[in-house]
């Protein structure tokens, strides 16, 4: 596959998806959400890939939403905003949400707009040290998108989602790990290899129970505790019958290391 | 049992379950589908064997609607003599409860199958519509006039008119569906059910879900006396006789049909 605003390499069960516009701060333009959509079908439908790492190139992150793709003349009718969530950026957080295998995220540098909120919908998330997360939207009348109202308070707490939300400040990578925004921090050149420590462990990880535990996680949003215990019930259910959890059950009686396929 | 191309038959006590094979089709109902349906669920109303029946799409997709190159083909006269309505009835006139058992998309025919159901158990990925506007068409088996029964009139209309789809959580909350369930879990639940359906007295299935249906087809004064006659008729046979003495003898009951 090649791709030109973005960097896609399926290795050893990994797939790695680089945000590749550099010199825009791997804003989103149309052409990058087609290939992104193409490379998340591929993570999707492949049984082979167990994990995925989102990544980017150059100093930033990612800009969200590049605005030359969207400069509105005075006069000019406005643009329709809703469509371009429709049809862009929601269906990326839904496979991103809904992909039943790990993401990680290393935000190397800014993450502003709704580079920041496909960051946090993401499962695991680095952050180098000097990277930053904005929520922009703020500053030029629009509100935080791309999941940004739903995960914030959810992840922050409804005073933090707020104060991001309506003062737009850059919060730091430390600040986002000290408030619960992000998994870990790292120190700018210790992210790459974290990554890949953590990305090559998770491919050997029982994908199918690690999917669950996100199906399961992802409905706790919504549900009430006894909801939530049903749908547990009916999981652990499907969990029980997968190759993983009798290797991984059989492997811890005979004490050796187990070799989980996925599966 | 009889072999078939486009459904499997799996019979397990007396619970019979028909799957669609067509995946690749996306489990399009093309007539010889809807006739084997209806065939297989004759055969089954016929014997003494069975008594709930599931139909099932798969994991991924229900049945995606009618299958558009064989009705491309069709002008008004052969629409007009087209056989299919035939077994639309077959499939509607089955005695028995039946469940259907839905994953991803029910869609036209599709929908409209499920809604030939007594029950329908939706899987979380489930997705109803009646897209046939989009064709210049409308629903024709039922779509216009079991959906509106069903959901409501706003929700129907919207459905019919625009072509929109609705999701599992829409579907329950508007009562298409009894349940929604995991979808890998969502043929098991459907033939619990059905196992569970089928231990109760056969007679007494055969008149509830005729009961059932009356409400559709009469005002309610009718449906009441259909309602108190099979109420009635029942209380001649022995199951019901068995049914009571073992629920006062705190036992299972043993339903024998008579």
């Amino acid at each position: 596959m090649t791709f030109e605003t973005i960097e896609f390499v399926v290795d050893e069960a990994r797939a790695k998806l680089t945000l590749n516009r550099p010199d825009k701060l791997n804003s989103f333009n149309a052409q990058m959400h087609e290939e992104v959509r193409a490379a998340m079908k591929t993570v999707q439908r492949d049984d082979s890939i167990r994990c995925l790492l989102l990544a980017a190139n150059g100093r930033g992150f990612c800009a969200g939403q590049d605005l030359s793709d969207r400069n509105v003349a005075p006069g000019a009718e406005a643009p329709d905003l809703g469509a371009s969530l429709e049809q862009r950026y929601n269906p990326l957080i839904r496979r991103l949400v809904k992909l039943e295998k790990p993401v990680v995220c290393a935000v190397n540098g800014v993450a502003a707009g709704a580079g920041a909120n496909i960051a946090l919908a993401c499962d695991i998330v680095l952050a180098a040290e000097s990277a930053k997360f904005i929520q922009s939207f703020c500053n030029i009348g629009l509100l935080p998108d791309s999941g940004g109202t739903w995960s914030l308070p959810r992840l922050a707490g409804r005073a933090r989602a707020m104060g991001m939300a309506l003062l737009g400040d850059k919060i730091s990578a430390r600040q986002a790990e000290d408030w619960g925004l992000i998994w870990k921090c790292v120190a700018d050149d210790e992210l790459a290899g974290t990554a890949e420590q953590l990305t090559r462990h998770l491919a050997t990880r029982p994908t199918r129970g690690l999917g669950l535990i996100k199906r399961a996680m992802l409905a706790s949003q919504d549900n009430s505790l006894d909801a939530q215990l049903d749908l547990e019930r009916d999981l652990q259910r499907l969990a029980g019958r997968s190759d993983d959890y009798r290797e991984g059950v059989s492997a811890f009686m005979d004490k050796r290391e187990p070799e989980f396929k996925g599966r | 049992m009889t072999d078939y191309e486009d459904i499997a038959a799996d019979l397990q006590g007396a619970v019979l379950t028909l799957s669609l094979q067509r995946p690749e089709a996306l489990n399009a109902l093309r007539q010889q589908t809807l006739a084997e349906i209806a065939d297989a669920l004759d055969a089954a109303a016929a014997g003494e064997q069975i008594r709930c029946a599931v139909v099932y799409g798969g994991e991924k997709v229900f049945a995606a609607g009618a299958d558009l190159n064989e009705m491309s083909a069709y002008d008004m006269i052969d629409t007009l003599n087209d056989p299919r309505p035939g077994y639309w009835k077959r499939i509607a006139a089955f005695p028995l409860p039946l469940i259907a058992a839905v994953n991803g998309f029910a869609l036209g025919g599709g929908c409209e199958l499920a809604m030939h159901a007594d029950i329908v158990i939706a899987g979380s990925n489930a997705r109803f519509g009646q897209p046939e506007i989009n064709l210049g068409i409308i629903p024709g088996a039922g779509g216009t006039q079991r959906l509106i029964r069903a959901v409501g009139k706003s929700l129907a209309s919207k459905m019919v008119l625009s072509g929109e789809f609705i999701d599992a959580a829409s579907a329950l909350a508007a009562g298409l569906a009894s349940e929604v369930v995991q979808p890998e879990l969502t043929l098991e639940r459907a033939q619990q059910l059905a196992h569970t359906i089928a231990a109760k007295s056969p007679l007494a299935l055969r008149q509830a879900k005729q009961a059932l249906q009356q409400a559709f087809e009469s005002p309610l004064g009718s449906g009441l006396e259909f309602e108190r006659k099979a109420f009635v008729m029942l209380a001649g046979s022995e199951d019901r006789r068995e049914g009571i003495d073992a629920f006062l003898e705190k036992r299972k009951p043993e339903f024998k049909g008579r």
